[in-house]
Formats: C-alpha cells, sequence, structure tokens
C-alpha cells in the first residue's frame, strides 16, 4: 500500500501586527508545519511502521522557502516528498480550494497511491475543503474529520471514525482508493529524532512545475479574490484590569467573591 | 434573478439549529436580488423535516426520502441533480461537520467555486461577496467570486427563520446511483462520559496551549482546588492527552454555561467558542491582547498565565 499525504506549510501572525492591503506585513509572519497535517504525516508513518504501507510521499504545494518545513516531515519518517511551485503561483493570492484540487489531482494521478491523507483545514486560511475536494475530482472515496482509523484495511476498505459535533462519533467505512482528512488528537504525533533529522537530509524532494505536472496555467487563477483584510471589531467592552500580577489577580479575586462563588 | 439553494443539517432524526440560520442567510441573498429560496432535506423522516422548514421566506422545500442517515455519496448525487433541476445561482449549505463532508465535493462535480465558512454574505446578482476569518480568527477578510457559487455558512452568525412560511413542499425524484455509493455509515458512540461532567460547574478554570507543558497543569489544578472550582480545557490539551476527552470545552467537546468562566492561555478560536459562549461571566488571562477571546470576554487579564495564577492562588490562600 501506498500513502500520499499532502502537507502545507501554514503561516504564523505575531501578537502585534499590522495589515499591508489585503495580507499581513511580512515582518509579523512565521511558518509552521501545518498542525492538522502534522498528525496526517504521523498517521501514515504508523500505517507503515506496522508493515501495512509500504511507501509514504507527502506533496506540498509552496515556494523554496518551505522545504525546511517538509523536511520536518521527512525527518518524522515519510519516504519522500514532491514540491510543487512555478512563477506563475508566485503573484497568486489566493490559491482557492479549486485551483489546489487540480495540481494535487495531477500528483495523486502520478503517484497512483490508494490512501490520500490530508488534513482538517490549513491553519491559516482554513478552508476546510481541499481532501473533499481532490477525492471528488479523483473519483476516489473520501472521509472528513477522521479522529481514528483502522490499520487493518480489511476488504480494501477503510474503518474511520468520524467526530461529528458535541461528543458523537460516526462509524463510518469507505472503499479504498480514498482520500481521508485528518483531525488532530488521532494520535500523537512525535518528534523527529536527530537522526530522522539527519537521514531527511539525504531523502528525495523532487520539485515540479506545472508544466511538469501537465496542469495549465489558467486553472491556478482560481474563482475567488481577495479584496479587503481587516482586524475584526470588538464585538464587547472588556473591562481590562492592569497593573502587576498581585494586582489584577485580586481584582479577579474580588470579582469571584462578589459573585458568591469563591470560598 | 438570484435563486438559492439552502441544505439543512440533521442527525439522528432531529433538525439541527444551523438548519433555519442557513435559511435566514439564503433568504437574505436571494432578497438581494428578488429570487426564490429552496431548502433540500435529505435523509431521514424528511416529510417531518419538510414540515419544519417551511418557515417563512422559504418558497420550495424539496424532501428526498433516501436512508436514514447522512451519507455524502448520496447527497453529492442529490444535490448535483437538484441543482441541474433548479439552475440557483448559490448552493448554501452549513459548515458543519458533515457540510464539509459533502459541500466540497458538491462544488467540485459542478465545476463551481466554494467558499467556506462564511460569516457575512452579499450579492448584487453577479458578485458574490463573502466575508470570512484567517489566522485563526485574528483577521478578516473579503472575498469575491462571480457568477455561481457554493458557499458554507458558520454556526450561529445567522439568526434561525422563524415562523411559518407558505412553502409548496414536493418529493423530488432524485436517481440514486447505489454502485456509486461507497461509503457506509456503521453506527454513532458518544465519546467524552466519565466521573465529571463539566457542564454541572459553577466556575470552570479553563486552560489552553498557552500552559506549554503537561507538568505546567499543576498551577492549574492548584488554583481550581483553592477556588473550589472544577479544571477543563481546550482541545489541544485534550488532544495531548493532558487532560481526559470529558473536560474538553467546545463544537467538538462540551457546551458549558457555568456562572464563571476563566479562559487561561485559550485564544478563542470559534470551535471553543461554540461551547462557551454562554457562560454568565467570562474572563481571559492571554498575554495577546488581541486574541479573538477578548472579543467575548467581560474582563481580561493581558498579562503572562505563569504570573497571574500563583498570584490567584495565594489569594485564596492556596
Ligand atoms: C472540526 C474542528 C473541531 C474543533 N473542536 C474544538 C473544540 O471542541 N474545542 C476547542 O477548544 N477547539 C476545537 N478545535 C480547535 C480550534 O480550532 C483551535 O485550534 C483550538 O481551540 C486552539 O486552542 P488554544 O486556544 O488552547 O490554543 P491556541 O490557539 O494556540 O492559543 C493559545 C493562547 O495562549 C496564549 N498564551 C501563550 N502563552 C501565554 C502565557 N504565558 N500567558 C497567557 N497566555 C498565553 C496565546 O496568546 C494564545 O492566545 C476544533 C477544530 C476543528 C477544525
Ligand atoms: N498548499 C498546499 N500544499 C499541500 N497541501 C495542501 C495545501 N493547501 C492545503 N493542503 C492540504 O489540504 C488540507 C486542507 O486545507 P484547506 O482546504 O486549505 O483548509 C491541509 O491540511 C493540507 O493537507
Amino acid at each position: 500500500m501506498k500513502i500520499l499525504v499532502t502537507v502545507k506549510e501554514v503561516s504564523t501572525v505575531e501578537d502585534e501586527f499590522e495589515i499591508e492591503g489585503t495580507s499581513i506585513a511580512e515582518q509579523y509572519l512565521g511558518a509552521d508545519l501545518n498542525e492538522w497535517d502534522d498528525y496526517a504525516v504521523e498517521e501514515a508513518v504508523q500505517i507503515q511502521e506496522a508493515g501495512i504501507a509500504d511507501e509514504v510521499v507527502t506533496v506540498t504545494i509552496g515556494p523554496e522557502d518551505c522545504e525546511q518545513t517538509i523536511r520536518q516531515a521527512l525527518a518524522k519518517g515519510a519516504d519522500r516528498a514532491i514540491r510543487v511551485w512555478d512563477d506563475s503561483l508566485e503573484g497568486v493570492d489566493v490559491l482557492d480550494v479549486g485551483a489546489k484540487t487540480e495540481i494535487l489531482r495531477a500528483v495523486v494521478e502520478a503517484e497512483d497511491p490508494d490512501l490520500v491523507l490530508t488534513g482538517v483545514q490549513s491553519g491559516d486560511d482554513s478552508w476546510g475543503a481541499t481532501g473533499v475536494s481532490l477525492a471528488e475530482e479523483l473519483g476516489f472515496e473520501w472521509a472528513a474529520v477522521v479522529n481514528h482509523l483502522e490499520h487493518d484495511f480489511e476488504d480494501d476498505r477503510a474503518a474511520v471514525r468520524r467526530e461529528l459535533e458535541g461528543g458523537v462519533e460516526e462509524l463510518t467505512e469507505v472503499e479504498l482508493p480514498a482520500a481521508l482528512t485528518i483531525q488532530t488528537g488521532i494520535n500523537e504525533p512525535r518528534y523527529a529524532s536527530l537522526r530522522g533529522i539527519r537521514q531527511a537530509q539525504r531523502k528525495e524532494l523532487d520539485v515540479q512545475t506545472l508544466a511538469d505536472l501537465g496542469v495549465d496555467e489558467s486553472t491556478i487563477e482560481g474563482d475567488v479574490t481577495l479584496t479587503e483584510m481587516y482586524e475584526p471589531e470588538s464585538e464587547t467592552d472588556a473591562t481590562v484590569w492592569e497593573g502587576s500580577a498581585e494586582e489584577t489577580a485580586s481584582e479577579l479575586g474580588e470579582l469571584l467573591r462578589e459573585k458568591g462563588v469563591a470560598p | 434573478m438570484t435563486d438559492v439553494l439552502a441544505v439543512a443539517d440533521h442527525r439522528r432524526g432531529e433538525l439541527r439549529d444551523v438548519s433555519y440560520e442557513v435559511i435566514t442567510a439564503g433568504r437574505q441573498l436571494a432578497d438581494d436580488t428578488g429570487g426564490d429560496l429552496h431548502v433540500a432535506v435529505i435523509s431521514g423522516t424528511v416529510d417531518k423535516f419538510g414540515e419544519k422548514l417551511n418557515r417563512e421566506g422559504v418558497d420550495a422545500v424539496h424532501t428526498v426520502d433516501h436512508g436514514e442517515e447522512f451519507n455524502h455519496d448520496v447527497y453529492t448525487q442529490v444535490l448535483t441533480q437538484l441543482y441541474d433541476d433548479l439552475a440557483p445561482q448559490y448552493v448554501l449549505a452549513p459548515n458543519s461537520v458533515n457540510g464539509l463532508d459533502y459541500a466540497p465535493a458538491v462544488a467540485n462535480a459542478l465545476d463551481l467555486p466554494i467558499v467556506t465558512d462564511t460569516v457575512g454574505l452579499e450579492t448584487d446578482g453577479e458578485t458574490l461577496v463573502a466575508t470570512r476569518e484567517m489566522y485563526g480568527g485574528k483577521v478578516e477578510v473579503t472575498t469575491e467570486l462571480e457568477g455561481t457559487a457554493v458557499a458554507t455558512i458558520r454556526g450561529a452568525e445567522w439568526s434561525g427563520a422563524e415562523g411559518t412560511g407558505d412553502a409548496s413542499i414536493e418529493a423530488f425524484d432524485a436517481e440514486i446511483d447505489e454502485d456509486a455509493v461507497g461509503s457506509t455509515v456503521t453506527g454513532f458512540e458518544e465519546v467524552g462520559g466519565g466521573d465529571v461532567d463539566i457542564s454541572e460547574a459553577d466556575v470552570l478554570v479553563s486552560v489552553g496551549r498557552g500552559i506549554e507543558e503537561e507538568e505546567n497543569l499543576e498551577i492549574i489544578h492548584e488554583l481550581a482546588d483553592a477556588l473550589d472550582a472544577t479544571v477543563s480545557s481546550s482541545r489541544p490539551i485534550v488532544d495531548s492527552g493532558w487532560l481526559p476527552k470529558n473536560r474538553q470545552v467546545g463544537q467538538s467537546g462540551k457546551v458549558v454555561t457555568p456562572d464563571v468562566y476563566i479562559a487561561i492561555g485559550i485564544s478563542g478560536a470559534v470551535q471553543h467558542v461554540a461551547g462557551m459562549k454562554g457562560s454568565d461571566t467570562i474572563v481571559a488571562i492571554n498575554t495577546d491582547p488581541n486574541a479573538p477571546i477578548m472579543d467575548i470576554a467581560d474582563y481580561a487579564i493581558h498579562d503572562d498565565l505563569f504570573d497571574v495564577v500563583p498570584a490567584l492562588t495565594e489569594e485564596f490562600g492556596g
């Protein structure tokens, strides 16, 4: 069995930041492996360690800068990585779900995996839609928001639990090949070992352009345009207690006594 | 004219609240251009659901009697057929866990763009202007889509539609290709039970990722002991296995309404807020004055939890 994991480098934002036009000014941004994808990588690596999968490949749409993040996934046990980038992607300010679907489809078709694992959502732009859209495009089965996966894949099916709202889980079986969107908490992602980090440097990281994949440039322009970005207005005016920790703690202590809820 | 097709959400025999919210959002969009609002309800006791969905502003309810529970393959097939039949400009779905399991597939099958988790929608008949959040709620953005589109709406952003409408309620004759149904729901399970019920507590000392390490939870337990309060948490603490599932507040955990909710090192992501915004008094302790939790807090301390929490414990002789 072969598993393809989609891995995104997400932008993180500092507490204090400024907006320039329709984006956050570069100096306030950091980068990280998407939290949900970290769980997806771990799940794939565990399936491989159990002797069920023989190869785990990651795929990332992103510029050269994100190779450090991709190497994190390799250090945790993925076998090799594919990074898709193209000059034409440079100026795109929202890569929408449709565009990501087109690009990832070409990679999945070339790799021909039995299972695709994506995250439930990317932590920065939170579409929460790429995995299911990709599955439909490929003619794969799918399941969204998976927080448990049986590793036996009996009868070429994946038995999963989907985490619904309010502490209810749905037990579902999907036929392979399938794409599953992985929810946090499904496992405990490992830290990369020093040995893993060293090995990751030698693992194959293959860079592909849209032309290499046979994806038409016009598809990536997408249908969604970003026209404005702003800080949301605060809905309530909280009373802000200021001063030393002792002072603010005593204000809070007084409130609790006033409410009659503290001893 | 812009017609809108809104899709209802139900589970285990009950319509979920967001079904009425998607009607409100759909009616507003249809009003923007004088179109009709169609509502689809698929699987379950659809006749009963159909009556209930006939709220003010609904022009037609289309029921599809097929199976008891949600199945994304069935939903995708039905909605693409309904779309071909009705030719609406917009398809609106809830941004629920099930919405995320079919809306992207419907959009892709119909070759339509999708915009998810919207908190505001407007149209002039040509351009859909959708407002959504990015970076965990730190910023809001406006996005524009031309022509037809699929959008999902965030729960509790629109009020639920009320009253009774004069919609036609019609059974839609969908053709389900059973061979293309490759997923089977085999059951449901309730999780997060156990000895502690955080929804019963008067005071919750609730901890988030700001606590950094499992060992540091000690100061949270000490505070809860000193206050005679109960400890709850945001999701990452439970995901890490530092507290059991029955302590998790939020969309996929418990809904709580204590007298006082003390959010310590919790940013206030929408899925967390869904579980605690009904608390009487909300206190937030967070180093980030711009954290989204501040929008719903009644009292705030913009400071380091590692200073404030021990100081508060000391206040109460802990
Ligand atoms: C389908 C789905 C369902 C979900 N269900 C839930 C749910 O039920 N419940 C839930 O909680 N989440 C849920 N989530 C996750 C949610 O989106 C957030 O990821 C999560 O709530 C973030 O938890 P947090 O606030 O503890 O962490 P973060 O967002 O990382 O916030 C940590 C906060 O701590 C502050 N901080 C850091 N250091 C300090 C310090 N020393 N002193 C004071 N403050 C400090 C930071 O400023 C920050 O605001 C769900 C997500 C999805 C996609
Ligand atoms: N640029 C990208 N490169 C690789 N995978 C991605 C990218 N964007 C999204 N994904 C995958 O799709 C999942 C859902 O993302 P989204 O639909 O953007 O919220 C993520 O968790 C990733 O696994």
